[in-house]
């Protein structure tokens, strides 16, 4: 039977082909088979993780926390130098220059993803703004956040700061940043399921040594990563009490 | 601990207190009536073990609190404690943090330099194995409405 290799869907769209290049890369250095399954969207990963089909998957914190807690997955790598940060952002033409600004009523647009949420809702506590008195709307992209904000449909919108910075220069010069966040703890990870726990050391030497061969730094690129780097369990623990400290 | 002086006020001008912790320890501190805000954007997170001494603090932590990463690790948390917290909001977090719940609340810090700064703390334990090995806090931007709240509100549970 083929390992599963999960997909967090809440990266960059243009990644996904490089992620095909990484698990070749994978299988090749591990000589195990693996199939990559990309999530189109947060409900099929979580279908995944529910029916316990997921072996290997790179996770953002806010799943990786429910992985490890409850169903045991152990922490494999985390890509180097690339915490998950967040970005509120407005249009230029309107008025709003701060959080300071905005008022009860303010229309957000936001999407799935959940930790960009949570830290965008934070972003906005300063300002006595809450779930119960802003008129928040999911959208199924950041690019489409930023078009809601751009036609005026929205207030201020919530982005993954790597996506918003990669946004096409055209849009990003209609979009004016009122925070960014700058957590820097928090960050996407690379777990295994514990069924295949003997096989997860081979798997992390492979990973750990991915930017040593050329082949390998070359399917880095392609998903926005540097290098990956070691994780220990207390590692993923602390990040979790972080995630619980900061949620419900 | 040792106690603040006159010489840390930076210029300002402080009011005495004479503060004795949980523990029967007294120091002598300072309060200057000037807010530091809190920067936009960051989380403050300290970790202690079991007892409240502080293992780790992160950036913003050690920039906020005026102290140096080495005037910090190893001493008891109540270094932050400003004069104008109640002790009831301290004993609550305490008694809810050891039964293993979540503790959020708006606290008052004191810094080095008898300024202050509010955040909006969550404190949670840290479980292993079952077993309770310390504590981790993350401190955020607070509601400007809620700190008003909390400042009016202290004074009267003093
Ligand atoms: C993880 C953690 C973080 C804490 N952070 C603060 C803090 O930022 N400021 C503060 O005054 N007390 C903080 N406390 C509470 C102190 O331990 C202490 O109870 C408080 O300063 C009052 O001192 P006392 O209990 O000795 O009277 C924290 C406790 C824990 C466990």
């Amino acid at each position: 039977m083929p390992l599963t290799f999960t997909v967090s869907p809440d990266f960059n769209a243009r990644y996904l082909p490089g992620w095909y290049v990484v698990n070749t890369w994978l299988q090749r250095h591990t000589g195990e088979s693996i199939h990559l399954e990309g999530c189109d969207d947060f409900d099929s990963l979580h279908r995944a993780m529910r029916d316990d089909r997921i072996d290997l998957v790179y996770a953002n914190s806010f799943d990786a926390a429910r992985l490890v807690r409850d169903h045991g997955f152990i922490a494999v790598a985390r890509p180097h130098g690339r915490p998950d940060e967040a970005v509120v952002a407005a249009a230029t033409r309107s008025t709003l220059n701060s959080i300071d600004d905005l008022r009860p009523g303010t229309r957000v647009a936001t999407t799935d993803n959940p930790d960009v949420h949570m830290m965008g809702m934070i972003m906005l506590e300063p300002a006595d703004l809450d779930a119960s008195n802003l008129v928040v709307e999911q959208r199924p992209s950041f690019v489409l956040v930023a078009k809601s904000l751009l036609n005026g449909e929205s207030d201020v919108g919530f982005f993954l700061a790597e996506t918003f910075d990669e946004l096409s220069a055209t849009v990003r010069h209609q979009l004016r940043v009122l925070v960014r966040s700058e957590i820097q703890v928090i960050s996407h990870l690379v777990l295994a399921h514990p069924r295949i726990g003997d096989r997860v050391d081979a798997i992390r030497r492979s990973l750990l040594l991915m930017h040593s061969d050329e082949r390998g730094r070359a399917a880095l690129a392609d998903v926005g990563v540097e290098h990956w780097e070691p994780v220990d369990h207390e590692d993923v623990e602390f990040m979790i009490d972080l995630m619980v400290a900061l949620t419900g | 601990m040792r106690d603040m002086t006159l010489d840390d006020l930076q210029g300002e001008i402080g009011v005495e207190h004479l503060l004795t912790y949980a523990d029967g320890r007294r120091r002598r501190v300072f309060a200057v009536d000037l807010e530091v805000p809190f920067p936009e954007g960051r989380l403050i997170v300290s970790r202690t073990d079991p007892s409240g001494v502080i293992t780790q603090a992160n950036e913003s932590f050690v920039a906020m609190s005026g102290y140096s990463i080495d005037e910090l690790i190893g001493q008891p948390h109540y270094i932050l404690r400003h004069p104008d917290m109640p002790a009831a909001a301290f004993k609550d977090l305490w008694d809810t943090v050891r039964r293993g719940e979540k503790w959020t609340g708006y606290v008052k810090n004191l810094r080095k330099d008898g300024a202050y700064y509010w955040v909006f703390a969550s404190v949670v334990p840290n479980i292993r194995d079952g077993c309770i090995v310390g504590y981790t806090s993350v401190r955020r931007k607070p509601s400007r409405r809620k700190v008003a709240e909390a400042a009016a509100l202290y004074p009267a549970l003093k």
